[in-house]
């Protein structure tokens, strides 16, 4: 990926080529860049069009960063396939890629003997999902492996290979191998309208139109809208559901190590005490459906009761400091399942309604959409030694830059991101465009202090470089 | 210099994690005490802490005599360390803490692992940011701190707003105004959720600060806006909830230590301080590392800090030469009422007393008029008449409370207060 044409397709310029592309991706969540991996890898050309400054910047912004290995899956459905299938290959490519992966495992604690009366349901339905190593512990098992939990759990359900990953830094690298192996990426580069003329597509972009065989729309939050504005037909609508976050200091790290569920209920997974790969320790997310696509906003009333949740839990989380608060967005549907639809007659396939285990189910789907794509009767021969890049080391047991010699300075100090980071964050395809795809590729300003140290110093680094600048030199009124 | 330091084969006396005015004052004591090495370790490029971002007066009268500025300031002292023979060093960064005085630290040359006789720990304070004030609303650019908005314009001469609303009334709030003065924005408001202003004002600054109005009994309830800051929801003295357009917020204030290393590491976190649990020589739970400066709790003056600096490096050194008393057996002092902010120290050593801090420093949560009383086994042991508002100074002669009680714990709480 030669880093001049990057540079020129990261510029909101028209896009250059007239080129025929195999496939189109619409949106570059964690699915989209799934997806443009699977396909680059089979042979595909393709191309990811993406209307936000940077990747990640809908659903797949903000979420639990839980890698699930499907034992709470609706029996039987798509979705089960797909995570079992995500986790598999997620195993399989982690050492390649570097991917962060930290296997605690979770429990699923009962609170209350109703509770209790809920958990062979589980394990029976985890054994069926294929997952067989689910088990029962008893209170005291449980206590002994999570002293710091409330003794008011009454017992649970130990799922030993449910994991936490770095929510970001895996689909980058996703996308990254597409690039690296031929894909290109358009960025601030909205697909508005298309045509299908019974051999292919040409979708009108803010950019410039751009042309396709076949069509994948991963728009998330908008898979509805870009369904019915672009092929013309929307059999679902998204009804967005905001899931709000409390992080802890990183001092609550170690006062819990599985991932603690509750017992679900049929509205919501609930409430999860969690630990992150950055080494900190996080309580949520909330269900809140809303109508705003857009509208991550934090509320202090549920914050509040988000603290107090983690402390009845884990009563060691009286008075621990917070670090940062998030909310992200599920792009749910009247329906539970993922809605993911082969329309034949005009080459194009919606991946949409991956509401709540996108990050896990990714690379699942990613096989499963390209498995829908050779239905079509698309062949190509799979890349015999694909490039491998690496991902960006942030999670707190990879080697971090700051360790090795020759990173400059320690740029901010609370997640200990380098100079070196955020010069490479800020260059090559993917580069930086905003302060939250800065934060996405580097942790910068995410850790205790918010910036307090290191805002100054980033605006400085930054100066020139976004789109929605941090700051302007005080010289022009 | 970034090598040399950390592999030189001497071995260090004392490792000072953070070169601000605390640290530096402590360096160069101990080295007039005849201290051997000591070296200041810093992250920043340059040491000299907060104050080099602070670019105004008055910093100095104390040390140097003189009415400087923030950056001055911070250079003299700089200055005065390195002339004393006091190693600093920049862009090196204490990662953690361990038993015995074993520290890790990162600088651009890579990770290392070093070990003093004595650490004195002066990291500083810092204000709380947005997410920890669990602030409502949408969570766009155009929120900072003070001292990122300081950094920003005195440092590397950039604004990132123009027509904010400053949160809080603390003196700090008007180096915020006088910051925004300088890099020509305007703020549209201020405000404060108390009933007045937090700090007492200068009456010299009172003019300049009439340009700003001061909404006090005002709460920020949200912040609004798709991208960046569009306005900021308060809700004032009536409860009415109304809008104030703006293009940013400058949180100020509510300070809290920078006591990451404590809380992460080996040494006890005071929960009420926010800063390690220290006795009156400012030694922590790990006797050989020493607290210091703003650290030890929120929050003081840089001249102040300073003194402070001084008087922890005179003990470290006499620590080094003939062993401070053990700490084994000390009183605890604490605060659970919820007018009382902290009370530091949070141990006092008895077998001798009267060194070290002199005095037991606290503040209260609220304006108070009442007695502040001291309690042991369940009886009142002190009680003094108390008139305070937030972040005034209080404080209590360790002399006072040692001569009447000999062990187990010292309660501090507000009798009879009308708030
Ligand atoms: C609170 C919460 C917690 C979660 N926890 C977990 C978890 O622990 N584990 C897990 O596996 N999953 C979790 N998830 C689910 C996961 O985050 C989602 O399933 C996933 O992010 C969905 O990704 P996506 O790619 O489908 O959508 P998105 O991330 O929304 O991607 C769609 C992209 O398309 C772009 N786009 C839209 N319209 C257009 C257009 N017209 N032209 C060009 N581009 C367009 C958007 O800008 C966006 O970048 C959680 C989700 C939330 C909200
Ligand atoms: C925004 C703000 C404005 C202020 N304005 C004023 C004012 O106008 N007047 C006034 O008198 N006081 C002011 N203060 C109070 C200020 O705390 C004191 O002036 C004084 O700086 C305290 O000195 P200190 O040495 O304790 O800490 P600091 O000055 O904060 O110095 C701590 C030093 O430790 C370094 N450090 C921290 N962690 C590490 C680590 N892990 N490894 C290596 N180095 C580290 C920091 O980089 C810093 O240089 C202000 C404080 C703040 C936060």
């Amino acid at each position: 990926m030669p880093d001049a044409q990057s540079k020129s397709q990261a510029e909101n310029s028209q896009i250059p080529s007239r080129d025929l592309f195999d496939v189109v991706v619409i949106g570059a969540g964690v699915v989209g860049c799934a997806i443009a991996r699977r396909f680059t890898l089979e042979g595909a050309k393709v191309a990811v069009v993406e209307k936000a400054t940077d990747i990640l910047d809908g659903a797949s912004k903000a979420n639990s960063a839980i890698l699930h290995t499907g034992f709470d899956a609706p029996k039987g459905s798509l979705e089960l396939e797909c995570i079992r299938a995500g986790f598999h290959e997620y195993q399989e490519i982690r050492g390649e890629l570097g991917l962060a992966q930290e296997k605690n495992g979770a429990f699923v604690v009962a609170w209350s003997p109703e509770e209790m009366g809920k958990l062979d349901g589980i394990v029976a339905q985890a054994h069926e999902n294929g997952v067989e190593d689910v088990h029962l512990v008893d209170a005291k098992t449980l206590q002994s492996a999570e002293p710091n939990l409330s003794t008011q759990a009454l017992g649970a359900v130990r799922v030993p290979q449910e994991s936490i990953i770095d929510p970001w830094s895996s689909p980058y690298v996703y996308l990254r191998q597409a690039l690296d192996n031929g894909a290109k990426v358009y960025l601030s580069c909205a697909v508005t309208r298309g045509e299908f003329d019974g051999e292919s597509w040409r979708l009108e972009t803010s950019r410039g139109d751009l042309r396709a065989r076949t069509v994948v729309n991963c728009a998330g939050l908008y898979g509805d809208t870009v369904d019915s504005e672009v092929l013309g037909d929307a059999q679902f609508a998204i009804a967005p559901r905001k899931g709000q976050f409390v992080v802890f200091d990183k001092a609550a790290h170690d006062l819990v190590k599985s991932v603690i569920l509750p017992v679900p209920t049929e509205v919501t997974k609930g409430v999860v005490v969690f630990r992150t790969v950055f080494g900190n320790l996080a309580v949520g997310p909330t269900a809140e459906e809303q109508d705003s696509r857009t509208d991550t906003s934090t509320d202090q009333d549920t914050l509040k009761a988000l603290i107090a949740e983690g402390i009845a839990k884990v009563p060691a989380l009286a008075g621990m400091p917070v670090t940062a608060t998030y909310a992200g967005l599920r792009p749910a549907t009247d329906r539970k399942e993922y809605r993911i639809f082969p329309n034949l007659e005009k080459n194009w396939i919606t991946v949409g309604g991956i509401r709540s285990t996108g990050l896990s189910a990714s690379l699942g789907i990613a096989r499963h959409v390209y498995r829908l794509y050779e239905g079509f009767g698309r062949r190509h021969d799979a890349l015999e030694a694909p490039e491998v890049p690496k991902a960006a080391a942030l999670a707190h047991l990879l080697p971090r830059d700051w360790m090795s010699a020759g990173h400059g300075e320690i740029v901010c100090h609370c997640e200990l991101v380098t100079r070196r980071e955020i010069e490479r964050a800020l260059s090559g395809p993917l580069a930086a465009r905003s302060m939250g795809g800065l934060k996405r590729q580097t942790r910068a300003t995410m850790g205790r202090c918010q910036g307090f140290y290191c805002s100054a110093r980033l605006a400085e680094l930054t100066a020139e470089k976004f789109e929605q600048p941090v700051s302007e030199g005080i010289g022009h009124d | 210099m970034i090598d040399r330091a950390l592999d030189s084969p001497l071995p260090i006396d004392v490792a000072i994690i953070g070169g601000g005015p605390a640290g530096l004052a402590a360096a160069v004591e101990l080295k007039s005490r005849g201290v051997k090495r000591v070296l200041v370790l810093e992250r920043e490029e340059q040491a000299g802490g907060i104050p080099r971002h602070c670019n105004h007066p008055p910093f100095g009268m104390r040390e140097f005599r003189r009415v400087l500025t923030g950056p001055k300031y911070a250079a003299r002292l700089v200055a005065r360390a390195q002339k004393a023979g006091v190693e600093i060093q920049t862009l090196t960064t204490v990662t953690d803490v361990y038993p015995g005085g074993e520290l890790a630290v990162a600088s651009p040359a890579g990770t290392h692992l070093i070990s003093a006789r004595r650490v004195i720990y002066a990291t500083g304070v810092r204000e709380a940011p947005r997410s920890a004030r669990l602030i409502s609303g949408a969570r766009v650019q155009g929120v900072v701190n003070t001292g990122a908005l300081q950094s920003m314009v005195y440092l590397k001469g950039r604004r990132p707003f123009s027509r904010p609303v400053i949160v809080g009334s603390e003196l700090v709030a008007f180096s915020a105004l006088m910051t925004c003065r300088h890099a020509g924005i305007r703020p549209v408001a201020m405000i404060e959720a108390g009933p007045s202003a937090t700090a007492r004002w200068p009456s010299s600054l009172l003019p300049r600060l009439r340009q700003v109005q001061l909404h006090t009994a005002t709460r920020l309830v949200a912040i609004k806006g798709a991208r960046s800051v569009e306005a900021a929801v308060v809700s004032g003295p009536d409860g009415q909830e109304r809008e104030i357009a703006c293009d940013g917020v400058i949180l100020t204030g509510e300070f809290t230590p920078e006591a990451a290393l404590a809380r992460c590491g080996h040494l006890d976190v005071d929960p009420a301080t926010c800063g390690p649990v220290v006795d009156q020589w400012g030694r922590c739970s790990d006797p050989v590392y020493f607290a210091t400066g703003n650290l030890l709790r929120p929050v003081e003056t840089a001249g102040r800090s300073w003194a402070e600096g001084r008087k922890t490096g005179e003990w470290v050194a006499r620590d080094l030469a003939d062993g401070l008393p053990q700490p084994a057996g000390s009183l605890r002092i604490t605060t659970r009422d919820p007018l009382l902010k902290y009370a530091m120290p949070q141990r006092i050593c008895k077998s001798q007393p009267a060194g070290g801090m002199g005095e037991i420093q606290m503040r209260v949560t609220a304006r108070v008029s009442g007695n502040l009383v001291a309690r042991s086994e369940n009886a009142t042991v002190w009680r003094q008449a108390l008139n305070s508002r937030p972040e005034r100074r209080i404080e209590v002669a360790i002399a006072d409370i040692v001569s009447r009680v000999s062990e187990g714990t010292v309660e501090f709480s507000i009798e009879e207060a009308a708030t």
